[in-house]
């Protein structure tokens, strides 16, 4: 059975249906590209399967389970994380702060044992410390601990936000546009960043993006969106390689 | 994990805990200097009358510091929490005066009375509005600290060999003749025992400080950092956002109320005409010029602008036009980004102590580690 | 009969508040802020009034007209110097910044005028009506009051869908970039709505101070805080919304005063406001906004 299944999934906004019948299968352990034109819908579906739009119709189970219409929240739990196409850090908080919320139910010990400094609280925090150093040090982050999460370069605030997604322990990770804003170099770095988290992690990676030297790079199968519509879905090789593909990024 | 990541530096960071300590130093040296004065006859007696006053804004701007810099949501209650703890601790003590005849057993269970009725009074207003944008909070807030005024000041109760009577005015109350009126309206609460004094005063302000730095310091406080930062980003990694935004209001209020007990069992009687808008915005000017987010500043800011135009008379008059202006100023020079270009350019010998304001969020931020 | 007395004075209060209401609306509608000194133009405004009328013995209708033109000075000098600044900050600055100047304008008052409240002469001199052998009396404040209110919401309906600068600020409060994209100077048109809004509180100024003729540096601010309620209960944003808002706060708060407690009648408003946001956030009119991620 695959990891997410997504069924006749639509959603309209004000009349106008922003996506329509989309259908999406993505085993465990798959690297998966979703990709479109600008406008075509691909964040939405991306807000679709983390809760933020509650979809008008279509079914999305998660390992088995139901999530359609969950909270952001829940979605989360159930383990669905993602990171945002224009970045939403914790700016005012530390490197180290911001994966430790993404760590956050998984660590636990209660508000009074905070306040009053009980023996949980230095147990529980010096293991999130070291945790969260473990993940930091995946992306070369470690030695910028301490450095608020707003004076990071920007290459390095999307790996920040691909960390902290992982703090929350998902079966799935959801990327949107990784490498917008990226040179070639940092492509570079990210696709194999992306790569060794799927390995060693165990994970699934959804993602979108623009940049084709990274779709064809890593994506194993890719789904092509158009005016919210499924254009075509397969292996990347032959999905890039279909002409209606090449017209709906190119033009007539 | 395998072997790449069990490589990690497992450099630890130790909480920290500097900031705080020096804070907590810096009120207790200010304590001890001012009871060596106090006791060798050096303290004015209008200074001795400001003692008190003086921790419960402290304790009042703090606890607001809570909600305006670390939740980063604009409560203009604050008032009425500790109107609502003023009341229900002074009750208490009347009630008992009786029957808890040791001082220092009644009074600390007064303060936890009024502390945890305001929490309750947070919670019950925290749960409708906190999931509505800032701006409602703000004016629903507003509107909860006048409704408690309100309330207060319309409210007669009186006690006699039938029990508890209540009503909206001083006839219907219908009291025997054995009977004693508690709260009677607009002339509030008569008799209530002088139980505060700078010592206690301290200690709970102590005792907020030890209770905020800590919770700003812990998962929880963590938390409602995030979601001060970018709430969107923090339901997606799992969190209970209106959880966090309620203990937070919730614990603001409890500290609040701690303010309004200590309040009033500084003086005999109390009104509730004295919890209005206007204080609620003094205690916010407080939090905004000692810097949002900032605790130490918040007590510096509080001390500071409450003996100012106690000694010095001639600008009492001007004290609230200076403030209003004090918190527009504060705020273009914070949030706009080329006003501080412009300072920062063309003040050159400025530079350094204008920058130092500045960096006060940022400064704030590592403080709260 | 007192019940039908009662009604009145509430539809009348009401009207003022919605006159208030529609200030605070147009502007959280256009620049997204809740505009806290707007209560506060309302004394002012009272207040150049006041002094054109006793002063300068300036005729009363003209000297409405001059606190209009005050007024409305006063709104967009606020706008330049104290909000346009922080349109990119937070809400909680800008929230903080409105404070101040709400602030600024009472306490600049205190200190021009005193603290001794002045007895404010009606400008109204329409007489009153009798009904029912004189058991129910409409002053004639009253009959102005829900006749300008009227004219005014019609007007500012007309203005709002039928004219350029209108519907610029119709796109503003829609979709600020893209109105600008659209070549919508936003400048102008959060200056206009602060214009109009802060003109519009100096015409609820002359009918709050006709109907209740005391008038001192607080005047404005418990009557601007429950208009904002009335705003948010007709559903923020709109025009209509405004005035059913209004009149309901104040039928509301008089039917309060004389049937439950004269003291508790601004707590019984707020109660309204806690309500409203806990039933219908978005109020009777209102629609609702997403935040785009």
């Amino acid at each position: 059975m695959a990891l997410l299944e997504v069924k006749n999934l639509g959603i309209s906004f004000g009349g106008l249906r922003a996506v329509d019948e989309f259908n999406v299968s993505i085993e465990k352990g798959e690297l998966y590209g979703l990709i479109g034109p600008n406008g075509a819908g691909k964040t939405t579906v991306f807000n679709m399967l983390t809760g933020v739009y509650k979809p008008s119709k279509g079914v999305i189970t998660l390992d088995g389970e139901n999530i359609t219409g969950k909270s952001t929240r829940d979605i989360n739990r159930a383990g669905i994380a993602r990171t945002f196409q224009n970045i939403r850090l914790f700016k005012e908080m530390s490197v180290l702060d911001n994966v430790k919320v993404g760590l956050h139910n998984h660590y636990k010990y209660s508000t009074a044992e905070g306040v009053f400094r009980l023996p949980r609280f230095f147990s529980t925090e010096k293991e999130m410390d070291k945790k969260a150093m473990e993940l930091l040090h995946v992306f070369e982050l470690d030695d910028k601990a301490d450095f608020l999460a707003s004076n990071l370069p920007y290459g390095d605030q999307r790996k920040l936000e691909i960390a902290r997604a992982l703090a929350t322990e998902p079966k799935l990770l959801l990327l949107d546009e990784p490498a917008a804003g990226m040179n070639p170099n940092e492509t570079v770095e990210l696709m194999n960043t992306i790569r060794f988290v799927r390995d060693n992690f165990d994970m699934t990676v959804l993602l979108i993006e623009h940049d084709m030297t990274l779709v064809s790079g890593i994506c194993e199968k890719l789904s092509v969106l158009n005016f919210g519509q499924l254009l075509c879905q397969g292996k990347t090789s032959d999905v890039l390689n279909n002409p209606e593909v090449i017209t709906a990024y190119l033009g007539e | 994990m395998n072997n790449k990541t069990a490589l990690a530096k497992t450099k630890m960071l130790k909480p920290q805990t500097k900031k705080s300590f020096t804070t907590y130093i810096m009120v207790t040296v200010v304590f001890v200097i001012m009871m060596i004065l106090s006791s060798t006859g050096n303290v004015s007696s209008q200074i001795d009358g400001l003692l008190v006053p003086l921790c419960v804004y402290s304790i009042l701007a703090v606890s607001l510091n809570l909600t305006v810099g670390i939740l980063g949501e604009l409560s203009l209650g604050q008032a009425g929490f500790m109107c609502v703890g003023a009341y229900a601790s002074a009750l208490f003590s009347i009630a008992t005066k009786e029957t808890i005849l040791v001082e220092w057993v009644r009074f600390p269970l007064a303060i936890l009375v009024g502390g945890i009725f305001a929490a309750i009074f947070g919670i019950l207003i925290g749960i409708p509005v906190l999931r509505l944008n800032g701006d409602y909070l703000a004016i629903v807030t507003l509107a909860f600290g006048e409704i408690i005024k309100n309330v207060f000041a319309a409210l007669y109760v009186g006690i006699d060999s039938k029990g508890l009577h209540i009503a909206l005015n001083q006839a219907d109350m219908n009291l025997e003749a054995d009977g004693t009126e508690i709260i009677r309206g607009a002339l509030g609460v008569k008799g209530v025992p002088n139980d505060s004094s700078f010592v206690v005063g301290f200690i709970l302000l102590l005792i907020t400080l030890i209770i905020s730095y800590n919770y700003i310091n812990s998962r929880t406080g963590r938390a409602v950092k995030a979601i001060r930062d970018n709430s969107i980003a923090t339901e997606s990694v799992g969190l209970n956002i209106t959880k966090y935004k309620l203990i937070t209001f919730a614990l603001t209020a409890f500290l609040a109320g701690i303010a309004g007990a200590l309040y009033s069992h500084n003086y005999s009687t109390l009104q509730a005409s004295k919890f209005d808008y206007n204080l609620s915005i003094l205690i916010l000017v407080f939090v905004v010029l000692g810097g949002i987010g900032n605790i130490r500043g918040s007590v510096i800011a509080a001390i500071i602008l409450t003996l100012i135009p106690e000694l010095l008379r001639s600008i009492n008059s001007y004290r609230m036009l200076i403030y209003s202006i004090v918190l527009i100023v504060m705020m273009i020079l914070t949030s706009n980004e080329k006003a501080r270009t412009f300072i920062v350019t063309n003040f050159g010998k400025l530079k350094g102590m204008v920058l130092k304001i500045f960096k006060r969020k940022d400064t704030a931020e590592k403080e709260v580690k | 009969m007192g019940f039908l007395n009662n009604l009145i004075n509430g539809i009348s209060l009401g009207s003022i508040y919605a006159v208030i209401a529609l200030g605070y609306t147009l502007v959280y509608g256009i620049a997204k802020m809740l505009n806290f000194a707007h209560g506060d133009v309302i004394m002012v405004g009272g207040y150049v009034i006041f002094y054109s009328m006793t002063s300068f013995s300036i005729n009363p209708y003209l000297s409405v007209l001059i606190a209009v033109i005050v007024c409305t000075v006063l709104g967009i000098v606020i706008e330049k110097i104290a909000y346009k600044p922080l349109r990119q900050a937070t809400s909680l600055s800008v929230l903080i910044t409105a404070i101040g100047v709400s602030y600024f304008l009472q306490n600049s008052a205190l200190l021009l005028f005193g603290e001794k409240p002045v007895n404010f002469t009606s400008v109204v001199n329409v007489p009153s009506i009798s009904l029912f052998d004189g058991q129910v009396v409409i002053t004639g404040e009253a009959i102005v009051a829900i006749v300008v209110s009227i004219l005014i919401v019609i007007g500012l309906s007309l203005f709002i869908n039928k004219t350029k600068s209108g519907r610029a600020m119709l796109a503003v409060s829609e979709d600020k970039d893209a109105a600008q994209l659209m070549g919508i100077n936003i400048n102008r048109t959060i200056s206009l709505t602060f214009a109009i809004g802060s003109g519009l509180a100096a015409i609820a100024g002359a009918l709050l101070c006709s109907a209740y003729p005391t008038l001192q540096n607080t005047t404005g601010a418990m009557p601007g805080i429950k208009a904002f309620v009335a705003a948010v209960f007709g559903g923020i944003g709109s025009v209509p919304g405004a005035m059913i808002g209004g009149i309901l706060i104040g039928v509301i708060e008089i039917l309060g005063r004389a049937y439950i407690s004269p003291q508790l009648s601004d707590a019984i408003v707020f109660a309204v406001l806690i309500l409203v946001l806990i039933i219908k956030p978005t109020g009777i009119l209102g629609k609702k906004v997403r935040e785009k991620v």
